[in-house]
């Protein structure tokens, strides 16, 4: 046992924790590998610490993730690049275990490492770790090793290359399928960094067998290659050799891989380009907007919006209005949820005339829906029909709809709608506003569960925002101030909160002369929970008022209420009172 | 004999009957000892390659065993080659180790106590040498991860272990900021050392001394909350990340990752549960077709799914029925048509099905009838009024496939299982009782039961002796029932569950 100088204590006892029974300590102690490493030094560092890592690996798996992260960024501390190999045997230990989240962070870390390295050493020690890995007796190894290809590749040499690429084909058609998915996966990435004559022959040939794999979980995989794969081909091989696939894909069996072409599909009509999805992909896509399986036309429904823009309106009005129609009075809910949260940013492609014409009445059935959140994605996304053909044809529509809303007996329903209403406001302007969504507001105030009232309060302010404080003056403060009177002590405090929140935006003269008032008159409540709320009130009024005011009124309530019998009050009030002492220090 | 026996594969005629031996016991009673209700066996299960088996009892427990004679061959062979055991290999186990899977629980909402039986035991796929395994009870289904580890023994600390450890807690536990941690030459922001170029020499790392290891099970996730009703099947996947789990009503599908989510993949429970006739009472997935499952029925039915027609699979891709013997319906019909068991075989073109009477092997192309029907219980026909007095009528029999596919076994009462050759043309059928002297039950049973078997199927008997026959056939006693068993991978090698005790047989 060695004799540590007493500035070396904490050091010390950090290195014996990497050692220590608990679990915590340990992983603390891994947390700060790089202050251990710098203490011992660039040299020791090297030829022990690392030494040491990477024989005691057989850790809980919270320590081994955190070690894994650790170490990628670890170059620094064993002396810079050039030694950056001695890094790789502890993260090929980790890159083997059984834990899923330690290995990819062990494969994130030599990727980030490899890519620094020279290249020099990324062939003498790099690439014989990704072919040890790849060769693996277990699986975990060669799920692994995918992931590190596309950082091996680029140096190798001429006949190493060669042997990579063999290599990753036959993990495409590893027994294990989890080896599969992992080389399914990385395909995209890998192909990246091979050339294009190999790009062409061997992995194309690659991406057959994956395309064709017995096993669902690999082929959904694939068809995220198609997209990666047909971005790094040319634009007419990528119409002969991605395009039947994808096409293919769509016809799956399994609705699970079409889930997935229908989520990927944008993405995949920008990989072939705009002549074949014209001529493939609409139909493609058609089939899967009238797909059996819901969760299939859910994911297409979703794409509703990008998927036309990539078209030309005569083919969007042609081809995939049809559909849409359709999917308004799709039989699961969900089909039209999705549909409604997008249709929409239709409104811009098609253009004015075809909107009222066409989409019009679909908004309007969709308005009127029995599913709640069908109505609530139609009106979150207001403002963009607004743009094109305002909003005075869906007003009539909109008033039956809101308020149905607003009256909803799911609370959740409720909060919806409230987070809209300055949206609506701003989309519907003051008059409308007036005349029907004002009451509501203050109906909410009112509400019996409290989400909802604190939700009213902060769009009490919002509106006053929205509208100015002229307005407000007009339209809310005073039917704000007039539920102080409520006989339910929780409503009252409603209101004290959305004096709080009014107070700022309604400037220092209107809070002098109509919010401060009734605060002060509310000190005298019997309620001992509203008059702690006042003191709150009036602490967070100080910063607005004037000085003279806070001396006038404030503080002689707030006196008063730090002598009151109850213990909370007098806390509140006592704080209350202390701001105020700083702020006039100040 | 045993040699010729092995010879399974001969093109010519069906396999010849196996002739079965006493392999091993664990846990044996002795005479008079009373058996813990939590020590009975309640789950048997073989892993993929054989090497492993578990089991698990009403008592929460999982215990492991390993395959002793692979495993040391090298060693042992030249002992075998002197002690002439050369060829009369077969499985042997060891113990391996156990661990508490599941405790009593109790659900606070719904009133209700929840056993901390194990229900199903099943083996995922092996990595780096540690096992994993998923074990249920009623509603909780674990994912276990057992591995060897070290034991460490650490030696040269920078400081004396008992200090180390006191005032490593106060130094770790309060974080860099802290003044405690800022050297004399250290930064004043105190956020982290500085050191001097070379490093600190009297500074040095543990160093860790192990030879030993240890087995270690941990807990690696809890897939809780899913079912209402009771957990009655798992399943693994062949696509290596996902797994069902069925109860009376509903199958879950999860992935092995995730514990915090599962997919309702059928639901069979009516609006109004006063229409509700029949409930799911086993499931299983497909050995190599990651897309198909099947699940059994009280009223005597398998489904086959497809996962890949629709994210719900109520409707079903096929129905596996046997249609009902015109006139027999009686009280008890519908009660023993209910299926305790399904299983398929690992080529994935039978399914095996055990009901209370007996055994079905299905093609999962033909779905108009069971390929072959091998009658267990048929002798219990006339008693089955006393059976369901003492609910014995509900009792679950499992059942197993050779890896060959050429054999099927199941349990029955008084510990016995009986073991049907399946292969056409073969009139095989064993019955053995789990003891050590498996072929006991033979010279003592009743002719009267074995003879209404015998015009289905050929029983094997030895002795003609038919001393201490009850005059009444009353031998069978229902207390004693084996419920649980299961059949070696790749060899003919039983492991079969009575009471407390696991015997295994191998042909």
């Amino acid at each position: 046992m060695a004799m540590i100088d007493e500035p070396l204590y904490p050091i010390a006892v950090l290195i014996d924790e990497l050692k220590n029974e608990d679990i915590q300590l340990r992983l603390n102690s891994i947390r700060r590998l790089s202050t251990i490493a710098r203490a011992l030094g660039e040299e020791r560092t090297r030829k022990e610490l690392i030494p040491f890592l990477s024989e005691n690996n057989d850790d809980d798996d919270e320590v081994l993730l955190a070690m894994a992260e650790e170490l990628g960024v670890f170059i620094p501390y064993v002396g810079g690049v050039q030694y950056a190999n001695v890094l790789l045997p502890p993260l090929e230990t980790l890159c083997t275990v059984e834990e899923t989240c330690v290995r990819e962070k062990a494969v994130e870390s030599l990727c980030r490492i490899g890519a620094q390295m020279m290249e020099q050493d990324l062939v003498e020690s790099f690439i014989p770790l990704v072919k040890r890995l790849a060769a693996g007796e277990w699986f975990t190894a060669r799920v692994s090793s995918c992931g590190l290809f596309h950082i091996a590749y680029p140096s190798a040499p001429e006949a190493l290359k060669t042997e990579l690429r063999a290599i990753y084909s036959q993990l495409c058609q590893d027994d294990m399928p989890m080896v599969r998915r992992s080389a399914a996966t990385n395909l995209g990435n890998f192909a990246a960094t091979v050339e294009a004559p190999h790009l062409k022959v061997d992995i194309m040939s690659m991406f057959d067998d994956l395309t064709q794999d017995d096993q669902d979980s690999v082929r959904l995989l694939a068809v995220e290659g198609c997209a990666a794969l047909g971005k790094l081909l040319e634009p007419q091989d990528c119409a002969a050799h991605i395009l039947p696939v994808i096409v293919n894909f769509s016809q799956d069996k399994s609705w699970r891989v079409r889930y997935m072409v229908a989520n990927q599909l944008y993405e995949l009509c920008e990989a072939v380009g705009p002549e074949p999805t014209r001529s493939d992909l609409v139909p493609a896509y058609v089939r899967l907007l009238r797909d059996n399986e819901a969760e299939v036309r859910i994911a297409a429904a979703g794409k509703v919006t990008k998927f036309c823009r990539i078209l030309n309106p005569e083919l969007a009005i042609q081809h995939i209005l049809p559909c849409v129609k359709e999917l308004s009075t799709d039989s699961s809910q969900h089909v039209r949820s999705a549909l409604a949260s997008v249709i929409m940013g239709m409104a811009p492609v098609l253009g004015k005339d075809a909107t009222i014409e066409q989409l019009l009445p679909i908004f309007l059935s969709l308005l009127k829906d029995e599913f709640p959140d069908v109505r609530l994605n139609i009106i979150s996304k207001l403002d963009q029909v607004n743009q094109v053909i305002g909003i005075d044809l869906l007003s009539q529509s909109l008033l039956p709809a809101i308020v149905e809303l607003a009256e909803d007996r799911h609370w959740r329903v409720r909060l919806a709608i409230i987070e809209y209403i300055p949206l609506l406001a701003s989309q519907l302007g003051v008059g409308f506003f007036d005349d029907k969504l004002g009451a509501l507001c203050m109906q909410w105030l009112k509400d019996k569960v409290y989400s909802i009232r604190d939700a009213a309060a902060n769009n009490v302010k919002r509106l006053a925002e929205e509208f100015g404080p002229d307005w407000a003056m007009q339209h809310i403060v005073p039917q704000v101030l007039d539920m102080i009177n409520n006989p339910h002590y929780l409503h009252r405090m409603t209101i004290l909160h959305s004096i709080s929140l009014l107070a700022p935006v309604m400037g220092s003269d209107i809070t002098c002369s109509k919010l401060l008032p009734v605060v002060i008159n509310a000190s005298k409540d019997r309620v001992p929970n509203i008059k702690f709320n006042v003191a709150k009130v009036l602490q967070s009024l100080i910063p607005i008022v004037d000085q003279s005011v806070v001396e006038k009124k404030i503080r002689p309530c707030l006196v008063e209420l730090s002598e009151d019998s109850d213990v909370d009050v007098r806390f509140f009030a006592s704080q209350a009172l202390e701001s105020s002492n700083q702020v006039m220090m100040s | 004999m045993n040699g010729g026996d092995e010879v399974v594969t001969a093109p010519a005629g069906p396999p010849q009957p196996l002739d079965w031996k006493f392999s091993q016991v664990f846990g044996e009673r002795t005479a008079g000892e009373e058996v813990q209700e939590v020590d009975i066996i309640s789950a048997i299960e073989f892993d993929k390659t054989g090497d492993h088996l578990a089991t698990g009892d009403r008592g929460g427990r999982a215990v492991l065993f390993e395959r002793t004679d692979t495993k040391d061959h090298d060693a042992l062979r030249r002992d075998l080659e002197r002690t002439d055991h050369s060829i009369n290999r077969h499985p042997e186990f060891r113990y391996k180790t156990e661990f508490q899977s599941h405790e009593p629980e109790f659900d606070y909402l719904k009133s209700l106590e929840i056993d901390e039986k194990i229900n199903k035991i099943r083996w995922c796929q092996t990595a780096n040498r540690a096992l994993f395994l998923l074990s249920t009870n009623d509603k909780t289904i674990k994912f276990w991860k057992v591995q060897e580890k070290k034991v460490k023994k650490i030696s040269e600390m920078n400081l004396d272990p008992p200090k180390a450890v006191g005032n490593g807690r106060v130094a770790s536990s309060s974080n860099s900021n802290s003044p405690t941690l800022c050297l004399a030459n250290g930064g004043s922001s105190g956020n982290d050392f500085s050191f001097p170029p070379g490093g600190l020499p009297s500074l040095r790392l543990p160093v860790v001394t192990s030879q030993e290891t240890n087995l270690v099970a941990r807990c690696r996730r809890v897939y809780a909350h899913a079912h209402d009703y009771h957990i009655n099947s798992i399943s693994n996947n062949s696509d290596g990340e996902t797994f069902i789990s069925a109860d009376d009503l509903r199958i879950n599908l999860w992935n092995l990752e995730i514990s915090n989510q599962s997919f309702n993949i059928v639901d069979v429970k009516p609006a109004n549960m006063e229409d509700l006739t029949e409930v799911i009472t086993s499931a299983e997935f497909h050995p190599t077709h990651c897309n198909m499952l099947a699940y059994s029925s009280s009223k005597g039915s398998i489904r086959l799914i497809d996962l890949r027609q629709s994210a719900l699979c109520d409707s079903h891709a096929k129905l596996f029925e046997e249609p009902e013997a015109p006139g027999s319906r009686s009280f008890f019909t519908e009660i023993i048509a209910s299926i305790s068991d399904i299983k398929f075989a690992k080529d994935g073109r039978y399914m095996l099905s055990r009901d209370y009477m007996a055994l079905k092997l299905w093609d999962i192309n033909m779905d108009s009838g069971p390929v072959s029907t091998f009658q267990v219980h048929e002798y219990l026909r006339p008693k089955l009024c006393d059976l369901y007095e003492n609910d014995s009528i509900f009792d679950k029999f499992e059942c197993c496939l050779s890896g060959d596919g050429l054999r099927v076994a199941t349990g029955s009462y008084s510990n016995l299982f009986r073991i049907f050759g399946c292969a056409p043309g073969s009139t095989e059928a064993t019955t053995l009782e789990a003891s050590k002297n498996p072929m006991r039950r033979q010279v003592q049973t009743p002719s009267r039961p074995s003879r209404s078997l015998s015009s289905i199927t050929r029983v094997v008997r030895r002795g003609a002796e038919t001393s201490g026959v009850d005059a009444n056939g009353n031998s069978f006693d229902f207390t004693t029932k084996l419920l649980h068993l299961a059949w070696h991978p790749t060899e003919n090698s039983i492991a079969c569950a009575a009471a407390n005790s696991l015997y295994m047989y191998y042909a």
